[in-house]
C-alpha cells in the first residue's frame, strides 16, 4: 500500500492559518456567522480553524456539530447501517452565514446529505463550503468547495487518509493512500 | 449491526443489540427535539402496522417513529378487516405484503404470533406485543428510561409490581434488565405470580413495602381485566389497598424510588394520582423515549436489507 503525503504536520498548519484568514477577509467581524462542522474529521477541522481565528483576530465564533448519517443517500446499499455521531447546534441557524466544513471533498454526497440535514435547524442566508482536501475530477454532484485548503487529483482506487493529533495520532498528516 | 433480522422478543436480542439500539435512539432523541423532527433515512421503506388487538400508545409511537423516518405508512385494524370475515394471519400478512410492503409491526392476542409469521415470509417482523408472552419495544423504552434517569441500568434494583401473570411488559422487562445487569424482583399477589418465575433467576415478594424498600426503581403494572378468565383476587378495591402505590407508602420509605407504568394507569389502582404525577415518575418520559427507541429499532432492522 503505498502513501504520499499531501500535508505533514507544518504545511497543515500554514494551510489552517491561510483558510482562517481567508474567512477573517470574507466574514469581516462574524456577526452573522456561524461554522458547522461535519461529524466526525470535519469537526476537528472546524474546531482549529475556530482556534486559529481566534488567535488572529480574537473572534469567538460559534460552532456547531452536524451529524448527517440519517440523511446520507446510500442507507440500504451498505451491509449494515452506520453508527450516527452527535448534533450539536446551540444556535439558530436561520438567517446565518453558514460556514460548513469537511476535511475531504470527493463526491459530494457528504456535502448534499449536510446540507439537507441542516435545513431542519432552519433556513440560512448563505452557506459556503470548506475543505481541507479537494480531490478533483472526483464530483457526482454539482458541489464546489469556496474555501480550499488542498487540490489533489487522484483515482478512485485511491483514499485519502486524514490523521489529526486530536485522534491520537503522534503528529497531523495527509495521506494519499493506494488501495 | 443487529444480530437478528426481526424483532421478535427481547430474549433473541444480546446484550450488544441493546447498547446499540439505546446509542441509535440517543441520536433519534436529538432529532425528534429538533424544530423539524424528521429524517430521511427510510424514504424508500413501506412499513404496514397490523394491530389484532387493541393499541393506542404503543401504535402511536410506532406510526409517529415511522413517520419521523419518512417511511411510507398502513395501518391495519383486525376490527375492520376481512380477519372478520375468516381470513388467516399468514393470508392476511401475505395479502398485505403483496402490496411490496418492506417491513411489518405486529400485534396478536396469541403469543407466538410474529414467530410463525418470521418463518413464512420475507420482510422485517417488529413484535409489537403477542398475547402474554413478550413487548419488546416496551422493555427496551423502559430500560432505556432507567438508563437516561439514573445513568446506568447494571446494579440497580427493579422492581415489576402487580398483575405480571399476564404481562408481556414483564417478561419483556425481566429479560432485557437482566442481559444489562440490573437485579429485577416481581412483586404482587400470589395469584398473580406465574409458578415458574424464579425460574427466571428473578425474586419473588409478596409484600410491597419490602418490595419499595428493596428496590432502585419500582415499574408498576397495569391489571389487566381484559386477560383474565378467573378472579385471581377479590375486588380491584382490594388489590389498591394491598398493592396500589401511594404517597403515604412512599413517604414511609427513606429513599427516592423512580416510578414507571407502562401505560394506561389505572388511577386509583395501581398508582393514585399523586404518584403518578410527581417528578420521581417518569411515565411521560417513558413515552417520549419510546419514540425513539422505535425509530432506533425500525432504522437498524430496515439497514440490514443491505
Amino acid at each position: 500500500m503505498a502513501k504520499i503525503n499531501i500535508l505533514n504536520s507544518k504545511r497543515l498548519d500554514i494551510t489552517i492559518s491561510r483558510l482562517s484568514q481567508q474567512l477573517i477577509e470574507n466574514h469581516g467581524d462574524f456577526k452573522d456567522s456561524v461554522i458547522v462542522g461535519i461529524q466526525k474529521s470535519g469537526v476537528l477541522l472546524a474546531e482549529r480553524i475556530k482556534q486559529r481565528i481566534k488567535e488572529l483576530a480574537d473572534l469567538d465564533i460559534p460552532l456547531g456539530k452536524l451529524d448527517i448519517t440519517f440523511h446520507r443517500d446510500d442507507f440500504r446499499r451498505r451491509d449494515s447501517p452506520l453508527a450516527p455521531n452527535k448534533t450539536e447546534i446551540p444556535f439558530i441557524i436561520e438567517g446565518k452565514n453558514v460556514i460548513l466544513v469537511d476535511d475531504v471533498l470527493y463526491t459530494g454526497r457528504s456535502i448534499r446529505s449536510a446540507m439537507d440535514a441542516m435545513m431542519a435547524f432552519g433556513r440560512p442566508s448563505k452557506v459556503e463550503f470548506l475543505t481541507l482536501v479537494d480531490r478533483k475530477y472526483s464530483r457526482h454532484l454539482p458541489i464546489e468547495a469556496k474555501y480550499v485548503g488542498k487540490t489533489v487529483n487522484s483515482i478512485q482506487s485511491q483514499r485519502v487518509i486524514v490523521e489529526w493529533n486530536e485522534q491520537g495520532f503522534a503528529e497531523d498528516n495527509i495521506w494519499l493512500v493506494n488501495q | 449491526m443487529l444480530s437478528t433480522r426481526h424483532l421478535l422478543g427481547i430474549k433473541d436480542l444480546t446484550e450488544e443489540d441493546l447498547h446499540l439500539i439505546f446509542e441509535t435512539a440517543d441520536n433519534f432523541k436529538e432529532v425528534i427535539n429538533r424544530p423539524i423532527k424528521k429524517v430521511p433515512s427510510l424514504r424508500d421503506i413501506t412499513i404496514a402496522n397490523v394491530f389484532f388487538e387493541n393499541s393506542t400508545r404503543t401504535r402511536l409511537s410506532f406510526e409517529l417513529a415511522e413517520k419521523r423516518l419518512s417511511a411510507d405508512v398502513i395501518n391495519f385494524s383486525s376490527a375492520s378487516s376481512s380477519v372478520k370475515k375468516g381470513e388467516t394471519l399468514l393470508d392476511t400478512v401475505n395479502n398485505i405484503l403483496s402490496m411490496k410492503v418492506d417491513m411489518i409491526v405486529m400485534r396478536h392476542s396469541s403469543p407466538g404470533a410474529p414467530h410463525f409469521l418470521s418463518k413464512h415470509i420475507n420482510a422485517n417482523i417488529v413484535n409489537a406485543g403477542d398475547g402474554t408472552h413478550e413487548h419488546p419495544t416496551q422493555a427496551l423504552l423502559d430500560s432505556y428510561s432507567i438508563r437516561e434517569r439514573l445513568g446506568d441500568v447494571a446494579g440497580k434494583k427493579v422492581v415489576i409490581v402487580g398483575d405480571i401473570l399476564h404481562s408481556r411488559v414483564a417478561l419483556s422487562n425481566i429479560f432485557a434488565l437482566q442481559k444489562l445487569g440490573a437485579e429485577v424482583m416481581v412483586c404482587g399477589p400470589n395469584t398473580l405470580i406465574p409458578r415458574y418465575i424464579r425460574d427466571l433467576g428473578v425474586k419473588v415478594e409478596l409484600d410491597i413495602r419490602k418490595a419499595l424498600q428493596w428496590c432502585d426503581v419500582a415499574n408498576v403494572l397495569r391489571i389487566q381485566m381484559e386477560r383474565q378468565q378467573t378472579k385471581n383476587f377479590p375486588s380491584l378495591r382490594e388489590y389498591s389497598m394491598y398493592y396500589g402505590v401511594n404517597k403515604e407508602l412512599l413517604d414511609s420509605i427513606d429513599k427516592e424510588i423512580t416510578i414507571m407504568h407502562p401505560g394506561p394507569i389505572n388511577r386509583g389502582v395501581e398508582l393514585t394520582s399523586d404518584v403518578a404525577d410527581a417528578d420521581n415518575a417518569i411515565i411521560l418520559d417513558q413515552v417520549e423515549n419510546g419514540v425513539a427507541i422505535r425509530m432506533a429499532v425500525l432504522y437498524l432492522l430496515a439497514g440490514k436489507n443491505g
